[in-house]
């Protein structure tokens, strides 16, 4: 016990805030919601903030560590919902399609949808090797478009063509708890992916790739791994969102919802998932609650305010007022605070210049005019030439 | 660790020719950058590549790594031909560099920058299911990694900079760490592009221990790049003097420095 309690000591806790934080809205949303039930428009709104988390954090890999850019990433989605609703829809009608077998469905529909967004980002993970940057967006931009007109024509009997394919449900109840489940997921398979020798790599990629290679770096395997994980939970996402919806159409999939899981990915800090978190969930928190105020002759306003608040956010999202203001208040910051109140000298931001130590003109004027004698054992002798440099 | 790969070595293995480059070139269109490069490296040789600005150094090293594939003539590693090889797979077979224009992982740290290099090694195998599922063999691997990468860090005195971001380094342990970073790859041929470049004097001489260091202690033949003559002159065992792509000169670096031809590509006249 005694072991365990200090095991528990040396885990660093700063990197597994995330998993504690998620797990404690989804039991309090959960209990929240099987005990005394919710307003559908929070079932909704929990049901998109996960979907939200989901693509943003995959996509986070693609282009924060790996440090291509996707413009595909709803094409993803839009085969893993498709897919993954369709198979849902079929087992629904046979013997699975019981009453107990609600959950057993949307796994399998999960597991087909993954795999099929995932094989779609091996295929397009292979012109990744050799395109680079905004040629390969524009790659990925094309598949996603490909992938919806090809649902779009679909006819009606598989895909539902322009109508849309009808999609299996789920009680509300619990469809959003299975969607905060599936964030816990990915972050645990993104993050252990990142913080590994293969997370090194990728990173390594992004920050030299000629340097990468000459390391001994598979470039080609690294680039296509980070795809297809990326894809596979896009897909899961995909699936998540067929369940949500009664009907999807392939038009939801188009570019613009491509660019806002990039705007999540970037708000959120290249190369930060619990940055893409917080923006993920900011974001779909905003969009669902300006299309819940703005009806009627006002919902023209939506995007023109969801563009301002943007705007807004990030010009003031370095502000050195709200930076300071993050430092200070920071929950890292507070609980640090709470378990240790000593004042920890790591916990000093290197940025943060202590003028009270900065030498003033005439101290500067002091040690540059001192005369410097020259030593014999010449251990001196560059020193002396720098400092001659400087005056 | 150092020292256990220097006990691998085979007696009087000072003939065994390392690098071996057959009538080695490349063209670009019409210019032709290195043209019938032959160079022969013995095993523990520091072998030094020198020549004016824009002499084809640097393109023989891209070559010898597989950034360029050569247009005509081999090379040939402990006696396998690896012309033609990629990038990774020559990096693989024994054969790491360093860069004229420093090329770190700019974003990571210290540590990390060297634990890339170690990636490949095969005592440090972890496939990426074993490292997503946290199994116990990835704490391992991660463990001996961190713990490989300090010792090679403690060599060039960079341990105390292990936790810092790569790019805030000053410009002398950069290359410093290049080196180390370079190493880590286990590699049976070091090719070093300018290591000496915009370090002072201290540091040049450091570094010249440094080299030494890595060749008796890592059992390595070295191959560099340097237009510093004074480091030149008291590292290298043997150079080739190249210009306009063709050698000039070769051999023993003092009577290949005294060549009136070098001098002439030099000095002009």
């Amino acid at each position: 016990m005694g072991s365990f309690v200090k095991g528990l000591k040396k885990v660093k806790w700063k990197n597994y805030i995330n998993y504690v934080a998620i797990g404690i809205v989804t039991i309090v949303f959960g209990v929240l919601s099987i005990g005394s039930g919710l307003p559908s428009s929070t079932l909704y709104l929990l049901e998109k903030i996960a979907i939200s988390i989901i693509l943003a954090a995959s996509l986070s890999l693609v282009v924060g560590f790996l440090g291509e850019l996707s413009l595909g990433h709803a094409g993803f989605m839009c085969v893993g919902a498709y897919l993954g609703g369709k198979i849902a829809a079929m087992l629904a009608k046979t013997a699975l399609g019981g009453v107990g077998n609600g959950i057993l469905v949307l796994v399998i529909a999960l597991i087909v949808g993954g795999a099929c967004a995932g094989a779609c980002g091996f295929i397009v993970g292979l012109p990744a090797l050799r395109l680079k940057g905004d040629y390969l967006a524009i790659v990925t931009l094309a598949f996603g478009e490909i992938v919806k007109v090809i649902f779009q024509n679909s006819s009606a009997e598989t895909f539902g063509g322009p109508i849309g394919l009808t999609t299996p449900r789920l009680d509300k109840k619990y469809l959003f708890i299975i969607g905060f489940i599936l964030i816990l997921v990915t972050l645990a398979v993104l993050q252990n992916f990142i913080r590994s020798k293969h997370g090194r790599a990728i990173t390594a990629i992004r920050d030299n790739e000629i340097a990468a290679k000459a390391m001994g770096i598979n470039v080609t395997k690294y680039k296509l791994i980070g795809f297809v994980i990326a894809a596979i939970f896009a897909g899961f996402a995909g699936v998540i969102f067929s369940y949500s919806q009664n009907n999807i159409s392939s038009a939801t999939f188009d570019y613009n919802y491509s660019i806002e899981i990039l705007v999540m990915v970037v708000l959120g800090g290249m190369g930060n998932i619990n940055g893409s978190i917080i923006s993920a969930t900011l974001i779909t928190f905003l969009n669902v609650q300006l299309q819940n105020v703005l009806k009627g002759d006002l919902a023209v306003l939506k995007d023109l305010l969801y563009a301002l608040i943007l705007i807004v956010i990030v010009i003031y999202n370095n502000a050195p007022k709200l930076k300071n203001f993050r430092d200070k208040y920071s929950i890292g910051n507070l609980l640090q605070k709470i378990i240790k109140k000593k004042h920890d000298p790591s916990n000093v931001r290197d940025d943060a210049a202590r003028w009270d130590v900065v030498p003033t003109k005439i101290s500067m004027d002091e040690v540059l005019s001192t005369d410097i004698v020259v030593d014999d054992t010449g251990d001196n002798s560059a020193d002396v030439g720098e400092r001659r440099g400087a005056k | 660790m150092a020292k256990e790969t220097k006990g691998n070595d085979g007696v009087g293995s000072s003939d065994q020719i390392v690098l071996e480059t057959r009538n080695l070139g490349i063209t670009f269109g019409g210019l032709k950058a290195a043209q019938n490069v032959n160079i022969k490296i013995k095993k523990n040789q520091i072998y030094g590549l020198i020549g004016p600005n824009g002499a084809g150094k640097t393109t023989i090293f891209n070559l010898l790594t597989g950034v360029y594939k050569p247009t005509s003539g081999t090379f040939y590693l402990n006696g396998e031909d690896l012309t033609g090889y990629s990038q990774e797979k020559i990096n693989h077979k024994g054969i790491a560099r360093t860069f004229q224009n420093i090329r770190l992982f700019n974003n990571m740290t210290v540590v990390r920058n060297v634990m890339v290099g170690l990636h490949n090694q095969p005592e440090f195998k972890c496939n990426e299911l074993v490292s997503i599922l946290r199994l116990p063999r990835h704490f391992k691997v991660e463990k001996a990694m961190r713990q490989r990468a300090k010792d090679l860090l403690k060599i060039f005195d960079l341990e105390d900079e292990r936790n810092n971001l790569a790019c805030n380094l000053p410009y002398g342990k950069q290359r410093k760490l290049e080196i180390a970073r370079a190493l880590a790859t286990n590699p049976k041929l070091l090719l070093l592009d300018e290591p000496a470049a915009g370090m002072n004097p201290n540091e040049t001489e450091d570094l010249v221990k440094t080299i030494k260091y890595i060749r008796d202690n890592f059992d390595m033949t070295i191959l560099l790049i340097e237009h510093d003559m004074k480091f030149v002159a008291g590292l290298c065992d043997e150079i080739t003097v190249l210009n306009f792509g063709t050698v000039l000169a070769e051999g023993d670096t003092k009577t290949a420095l005294n060549n009136p031809e070098v001098i002439k590509a030099y000095i002009g006249g």
